[in-house]
């Protein structure tokens, strides 16, 4: 009888003592449950040509300048190809943390573009339906204005016209390593020869790679999935870069085979060169983001 | 008999202190950190701070995620992320710790209270030992309300600062606690 009331009391302490860790394993639970989204899955909106992910904040507006030189084979008489330089002018702003909007200029063919980028879904984990990827889409249109070629022609306004609609599905590996699927559609209204085609699908691959805290190397490459007997002889856009973030500015360092910004231009691939014969262009992307927010 | 009697009294005591425990908690607390230097304001918020207090023994605990802070300036919270904080390694920030001077705190009467707190912090995987004076703590019924400011020096949890920017980040940084808890 006594053994018994000693080892309930013994039983009893042992309940009061247990509990007294209980809060910090509470916590700890209520911490997993905790949704938690990836971050700076790509540090800038675009990875060397292409769109990424990233979004800008509600009310952050994104100015850009993109250049891209001539291919570096021109030599010393064409200084490595910066004696031709492509430019590409652009505002991107947030309207809030999902939807990006966008316009841009490029002195090719005088080329005017514009887009929509909005976030479907986001890469986290923790809490209910965590997802391990994030999407996003991309719906943007561009226009050249350069004069046509022959005034006597019948030239339509709608032949200036191209669309491009592009899905983009990307991971965050790790803090270093970030990964990007790309598969797109880009529609011309008038295309040169009747070897190119109107509707061109392709499916782009791009990444990005941390270095050092500040630095990080980045790639980029689409195969063009071209169904036409005849296709013509253009190269599939190729690209590897250097970003390197100093305060508010990413500062992108890049060689691609395209000397053109625009997915007309670069993923359709009637400009593009031959990187691994060493045509390659060498260009710079610089941004700056500003803040409206109060 | 003398031994029945004493170990049914111990059994009593332990059931009425069990019944006298009240654990107060929170999901979403508030604790912002505030750093001001001629060049630059950083002001972050958390609205998501995980807390309990056990009042039977004065231990507490805080726990929170450190993408949770939350900036105005959207750069501002990227970098603290992955350059500061490096939030993907150390997701968490933690304080577990308990009130020294629980005998004077009474968590069954309203009034306002002056706790004395000490524990250990964690941030960015460094763990400290930190006390916090004056807390306040008030309680109204069911309902407990803590107030606490504190200092931290972000070399003591190893925050590497490039000397480029060293001068937008204050040397102490102010850390301001608010808590509206409930029982649990």
């Amino acid at each position: 009888m006594k053994k018994i009331i000693y080892l309930l009391s013994i039983f009893l302490s042992l309940i009061y003592s247990v509990s007294a860790q209980d809060i910090d394993e509470l916590m700890d639970s209520e911490l997993s449950v905790t949704k938690q989204y990836a971050t700076a899955t790509f540090k800038s909106t675009h990875i060397i040509n292409s769109h990424s992910v990233a979004q800008l904040k509600k009310n952050h507006l994104n100015f850009i300048i993109y250049h891209r030189f001539g291919a570096v084979t021109g030599g010393i008489s064409k200084f490595f190809g910066i004696d031709n330089a492509n430019m590409r002018l652009g505002f991107e702003y947030g309207l809030n943390d999902w939807l990006t909007v966008g316009i841009g200029r490029s002195n090719y063919e005088k080329t005017y573009d514009g887009f929509l980028k909005a976030r479907l879904l986001r890469q986290s984990k923790g809490g209910k339906f965590s997802s391990p990827v994030t999407i996003t889409y991309l719906a943007a249109s561009e226009i050249f204005t350069r004069p046509f070629n022959d005034p006597n022609r019948k030239n339509y306004f709608s032949s200036r016209i191209s669309y491009v609609h592009q899905l983009m599905i990307a991971r965050k590996f790790n803090e270093k390593f970030s990964l990007q699927l790309m598969p797109t559609v880009i529609h011309k209204n008038l295309v040169k020869t009747v070897t190119e085609m109107n509707d061109l699908p392709s499916v782009g691959i791009g990444g990005r790679y941390k270095i050092t805290k500040r630095m990080a190397l980045t790639f980029e490459y689409y195969k063009s999935i071209r169904l036409s007997n005849e296709k013509p002889d253009y190269h599939d856009p190729i690209g590897i870069g250097i970003d390197i973030e100093t305060g508010g500015h990413v500062f992108q360092l890049v060689f691609s085979n395209s000397p053109l910004m625009q997915e007309g231009g670069f993923i359709y691939g009637a400009n593009n060169d031959d990187f691994f014969k060493g045509d390659i262009h060498f260009g710079f992307n610089i941004t700056r983001v500003f803040s409206f927010n109060r | 008999m003398k031994h029945i009697v004493l170990s049914i009294v111990t059994i009593l005591m332990f059931s009425f202190s069990m019944n006298a425990q009240k654990t107060f908690y929170t999901k979403s607390g508030y604790i912002g950190f505030f750093s001001s230097t001629p060049l630059e304001n950083i002001d972050a918020r958390n609205n998501q701070v995980v807390s309990f207090i056990k009042t039977a023994d004065g231990s507490l605990n805080f726990g929170l995620l450190v993408k949770s802070f939350k900036f105005k300036n959207a750069l501002m919270e990227e970098h603290f992320n992955e350059n500061y904080a490096e939030s993907d390694k150390y997701p968490k920030a933690k304080f577990k710790g308990k009130i020294l001077n629980l005998d004077e705190i009474n968590f069954d009467k309203d009034g306002t209270y002056n706790a004395d707190i000490e524990g250990k912090l964690t941030f960015h995987g460094v763990t400290n030992k930190i006390k916090l004076k004056n807390v306040k703590l008030t309680v109204s019924g069911d309902k407990l309300k803590g107030e606490a400011t504190f200092t931290a020096k972000p070399e003591d949890y190893k925050i590497d600062i490039p000397s480029v920017v060293r001068g937008k980040i204050a040397k102490e940084i102010t850390i301001n606690v608010k808590i509206d808890y409930s029982i649990y």
